[in-house]
């Protein structure tokens, strides 16, 4: 017994599809969205989707943090690598994203000092070792990373850092699924609630969803059998009417969630409007940090001119992270936009809609 | 987008390596016999079928657990002469060094240099060194060629693939790859996880008895399995169907990519091969793989389903069926 290999077990797997089929047999048609990244790869790269009847039908939606990232974040961040003493540390996945007229991989090929790491704290240990160079961390994701990028501010300043700033564009998640909710083209019957981001918030944080539109929610882990079972359960809910939060993720997700990491999030960010590209600016759904840990804002603390804001003709992002197009209906899926020469951000994460069906469709 | 600079991931050995070779190098060398596309070129000399290949090392860090830059450049030429059915001879070993470069750590490369060819049979003929000013090269790259002899009248490349064919690896995928993501500077994982890198030819002058059962030969490099492969199904103008639950993969490599997002069959292998082998002879084949020391943990992954198209499927472990495409830029750790 490995704890992995018992949740990737096919036995199980097909039994749950078994029972989604005699559930929904008859019933639905049913639209279930998933809003987190790694539950849209899990689908893809475990092949779900070839297991649903014809009654459930799931699409993504907007959860991958690198897609829904607004262009204009890029060009600040990319104007910044350009200036000669600074240090730009960020996630692997925001290397390719294509911001106005260039990125960070070609920035880096130009001789930009563009960094990888796999954890902020790292960003903070480059700053320690290079004083004399100003290192900035690219603040990206949800809940789920936001906790640690507000440890990696705490820490600088009990090293009494100069030298470390973020460029936070944070992006908290029940607000986007209350727009999509109310959106009469999509109809749900049901939200995959993210796993890990739920950890943080609590499941509690969907009960104002289930209140308003009366929609199932189903607080789901990430192994094939989680995402099963979740489906499962929302279907039980859709065909007998129910509208209700449930955990299946039990393991590790709470009512509450983990009130050290929303301490943390609460000392160091505020809430704010926030720009999400394809959806547009949707109040309260994002993170800024407070004032009182303004020196460590890369946005306000390092002044840079940035290139005026161009955006991508023809791409269909904003309609596939709401879920309303799949990604082989871009015109641009495959042809202008491939992983290699991406348009859109959606096929530049490994987490994105269009990267997902372009891998393993 | 700037399309005219060269980005690391036109090293990675995936897609933008096909761009690269096929839009820009082979264009200007082609007319020269560049053909690009398997391991070794083929020369005839004579009454002589000689193999001949050649391959740069650039390794970082340059020490992983299980093996340093040298042993790997010296495999490395091994196993693609191998992979063309040939018998490594003669390797040349070229060294670019960065001024400042430890004289010590260079002696223990070259030491394992020379047990790695000792073991691989392969005598190290001719050489040269450059160094160049410091910050100009990172501490040492290495080039090695190799001469091998062809000894049967075997025809056994990627563009050989036949439906039917049932596709082997030699045993566990990804440790390479891992091993040195591990040792690289601020990961601090403690896995295990040693690089695979060791002579093929060995393995693959018993799988010759195979004679014309025997297909293709391709070693799993940069890009992995799903890379190779996908080259192979190209090539030969074929569609694959794998099984993820038969693929070999160790327990320190499946839990390091689980935590980092990545996908074992991505992941580069030194010291493992594909075979496709007709299927009369798939289970003797893989009796042989295992009954060598560089094949034990062999299994059989998959077959070849049709002809055309060049795809890929794979029947996932949970039973689903999903696509498996080339390698798309760098693998890239998640970010949530």
């Amino acid at each position: 017994m490995n704890y992995r290999d018992e949740f990737r077990d096919r036995k199980i797997v097909q039994g749950l599809a078994q029972r989604i089929a005699t559930l929904a047999q008859g019933k639905g048609p049913f639209t279930f969205m998933e809003v987190c990244g790694t539950h849209t790869m899990a689908i893809y790269q475990y092949g779900l989707r070839q297991l649903m009847p014809p009654e459930v039908r799931l699409i993504s939606g907007p959860g991958c943090p690198v897609c829904v990232t607004h262009n204009g974040y890029l060009d600040r961040a990319l104007a910044l690598c350009r200036l000669p003493d600074v240090i730009i540390t960020t996630f692997g996945d925001m290397l390719r994203v294509p911001g106005s007229t260039s990125s960070l991989m070609h920035e880096r090929a130009r001789g930009g000092d563009i960094r990888i790491v796999y954890s902020p704290l790292d960003a903070v240990q480059v700053a320690v070792q290079n004083p004399g160079k100003k290192v900035v961390f690219l603040g990206v994701g949800f809940e789920t990373t936001a906790p640690t990028i507000a440890g990696s501010i705490l820490t600088a300043a009990k090293l009494g850092l100069k030298n470390y700033f973020v460029l936070a564009s944070h992006k908290t998640m029940p607000t986007p699924m209350a727009l999509l909710s109310a959106d009469p083209e999509l109809s749900l019957s049901g939200y995959i609630c993210p796993a890990h981001v739920s950890a943080i918030i609590g499941a509690h944080a969907y009960q104002p969803l289930v209140d308003q539109f009366r929609i199932p929610c189903v607080v789901t882990g990430f192994e094939p059998t989680d995402v099963m079972q979740g489906i499962e359960m929302l279907v039980r809910q859709a065909v007998a009417g129910d509208a209700r939060v449930e955990i299946q993720y039990s393991r590790v997700v709470s009512w509450e969630g983990n009130p050290k990491a929303q301490q943390v999030l609460a000392e160091v960010f505020t809430p704010c409007d926030a720009d999400w590209r394809g959806i547009g600016t949707l109040p309260g759904s994002g993170l800024k940090i407070a004032d009182r840990y303004a020196a460590f804002d890369a946005e306000r603390a390092l002044a840079v001119e940035v290139e005026p804001l161009k955006e991508h003709q023809g791409c269909l992002c904003g309609e596939i992270l709401k879920g309303k197009v799949n990604p082989s209906d871009c015109p641009l899926f495959g042809k202008a936009c491939t992983p290699e020469n991406p348009v859109g951000a959606c096929m530049v994460s490994s987490e994105g809609s269009c990267a997902a069906a372009h891998k393993y469709q | 987008m700037n399309q005219d600079i060269i980005l690391l991931g036109h090293g990675s050995g995936g897609k933008l390596s096909h761009q690269l070779l096929d839009e820009v190098i082979l264009p200007h060398l082609s007319s020269t016999g560049a053909a690009g596309q398997n391991d070794a070129a083929l020369l005839q000399i004579g009454g002589s079928k000689l193999a001949f290949s050649t391959d740069s090392y650039v390794v970082d860090p340059i020490f992983f657990p299980g093996g340093n830059i040298g042993d790997l450049a010296v495999n490395g030429t091994v196993n693609d002469l191998s992979m063309m059915g040939a018998r490594p001879l003669f390797i040349s070993v070229a060294f670019i060094l960065e001024e400042g470069f430890s004289k010590k750590e260079f002696a223990e490369i070259l030491a394992s240099m020379r047990r790695a060819a000792d073991a691989a049979g392969v005598s190290l003929v001719t050489g040269d060194t450059k160094v160049v000013p410091k910050g100009k090269a990172d501490r040492i790259f290495i080039n090695t060629s190799g001469i091998g002899v062809l000894e049967h009248g075997l025809q056994i490349d990627g563009g050989q693939g036949r439906v039917g064919d049932q596709i082997l690896v030699s045993g566990t995928i990804g440790d390479h790859g891992i091993a040195v993501l591990c040792a690289r500077e601020g990961l601090g994982m403690q896995t295990g996880v040693t690089t695979d890198s060791a002579p093929l030819n060995g393995l693959v002058q018993e799988l010759l008895g195979l004679g014309d059962a025997l297909h293709v030969l391709r070693d799993p490099t940069r890009g992995g399995v799903a890379t190779t492969l996908k080259e192979i199904a190209l090539q030969s103008e074929i569609a694959i169907t794998l099984r993820e639950e038969a693929l070999p993969v160790n327990e320190g490599v499946t839990g390091v990519c689980s935590i980092l997002g990545l996908d074992p069959l991505y992941v580069a292998n030194e010291g493992k091969l594909l075979a496709f082998v007709a299927p009369d002879r798939a289970q003797e084949a893989l009796k042989i793989m295992r009954a060598h020391p560089m094949g034990c943990d062999a299994a059989i992954i998959g077959e070849v389903t049709s002809s055309g198209g060049g795809r890929i499927q794979m029947e996932t472990v949970v039973g689903g069926m999903r696509g498996v495409e080339m390698l798309s830029g760098e693998q890239l750790p998640r970010i949530c």
